[in-house]
């Protein structure tokens, strides 16, 4: 695995405070997607939220939490995802929230607001026309929404900054 | 070996059935597969409902070819993993997912070097047995397992900004203690 190098803003020495970060996806793609992105958590202390506890080995010693998982058709486990979150997010208090989908992590960026969290939400790769509904919720939500294909940050109002792949 | 997944949500009996026959007719090669929750029997194939990211893991690390559904999580496993990949997308109109996202993002896949894109699952047979013929090419080496320097830079950048959240509503006591 490369090492990824730190940009000058992103000195280690220039860090002013520690940062708490809870980062947030639910199983498959997405939680492959956020693994992806590890090396940019380098130097804060992350904590991982998911649906499937068997990833655990995958991040430790990182605590890693678990919510159940629900989509918008799903209704009533989509309140048991929402309830979940919130008290992850109260417990945890993160400074910085990323999430890479799908419903759960744009319901914990909307809940992470409320205590003042910064949030960020990369969409799928997978979501090559248009965002996804987590996104689109999550623009009104979220401090930065990414999308992973420049034709669908310029028509959707999202940003491109690279992809995972 | 030939490892399928479909993923551990919905059921893919397109896709599987269609292994299921080509299975039959090539039984020196052992497949395995993840199906999910499915009430069907697979008489060629050794199921698996849902695997631990641990199994998942070995069965990829073991497979000379991965026949899946175009979910990103096998995509970008196959791609670390460096291993051939045919995808056959779930259609919206045949009831195997809610939306089509699933050939729009395999029409985006299929410009990667390791993976075939198939409609059908007469085409699926045929490109199982086109991809085990294809062997050390040097086109499927293991990519890197980290995404792109621009976007790391991105969310390492956020992560340590020291910008505070932009407050939407100005809090409508702020005025009165400046006063």
């Amino acid at each position: 695995m490369p090492v990824f190098t730190l940009s000058k803003t992103t000195n280690p020495q220039a860090r002013p405070s520690p940062r708490r970060v809870l980062a947030v996806a639910s199983g498959g793609g997405h939680w492959v997607q956020l693994m992806r992105l590890r090396p940019a958590f380098d130097g804060a202390d992350v904590h991982y939220v998911t649906v499937d506890p068997t990833v655990r080995d995958m991040v430790s010693p990182a605590p890693v939490y678990l919510y159940p998982d629900a989509n918008k058709d799903t209704k009533l486990r989509l309140i048991a995802s929402a309830l979940t979150l919130a008290i992850i997010v109260l417990r945890v208090r993160p400074h910085v929230v990323i999430s890479t989908g799908a419903a759960g992590g744009y319901l914990a960026i909307r809940i992470a607001r409320l205590i003042g969290a910064r949030t960020v939400f990369i969409d799928s790769i997978a979501n090559t026309r248009q965002l996804s509904v987590s996104g689109r919720l999550a623009q009104r939500a979220a401090d930065l929404v990414l999308s992973q294909w420049p034709a669908v940050a310029e028509a959707s109002g999202a940003q491109y900054r690279g992809a995972v792949l | 070996m030939i490892f399928a997944t479909v993923g551990t949500q919905l059921p893919f009996d397109r896709l599987l059935l269609a292994l299921d026959t080509w299975a039959a007719m090539n039984s020196d090669v052992p497949v395995l597969a993840q199906t999910g929750q499915t009430l069907t029997r697979y008489a060629n194939l050794t199921v698996v409902a849902k695997m631990d990211q641990r199994r998942f893991a070995d069965a990829v690390a073991q497979a000379r070819v991965i026949v899946a559904h175009a979910g990103m999580g096998t995509i970008l496993t196959a791609i670390e993993a460096g291993k051939q990949l045919i995808l056959l997308p779930r259609r919206a109109d045949l009831g195997e997912h809610r939306n089509d996202h699933q050939r729009d993002t395999a029409i985006e896949m299929a410009a990667l070097p390791n993976i075939t894109v198939v409609e059908d699952s007469s085409s699926l047979c045929t490109a199982i047995s086109a991809a085990l013929t294809r062997s050390n090419d040097p086109d499927l080496a293991a990519r890197s397992g980290v995404a792109s320097a621009q976007l790391l830079g991105t969310i390492a950048d956020f992560i340590w900004s020291e910008a505070r959240r932009p407050a939407r509503r100005p809090s409508p006591y702020s005025a009165a203690l400046r006063a």
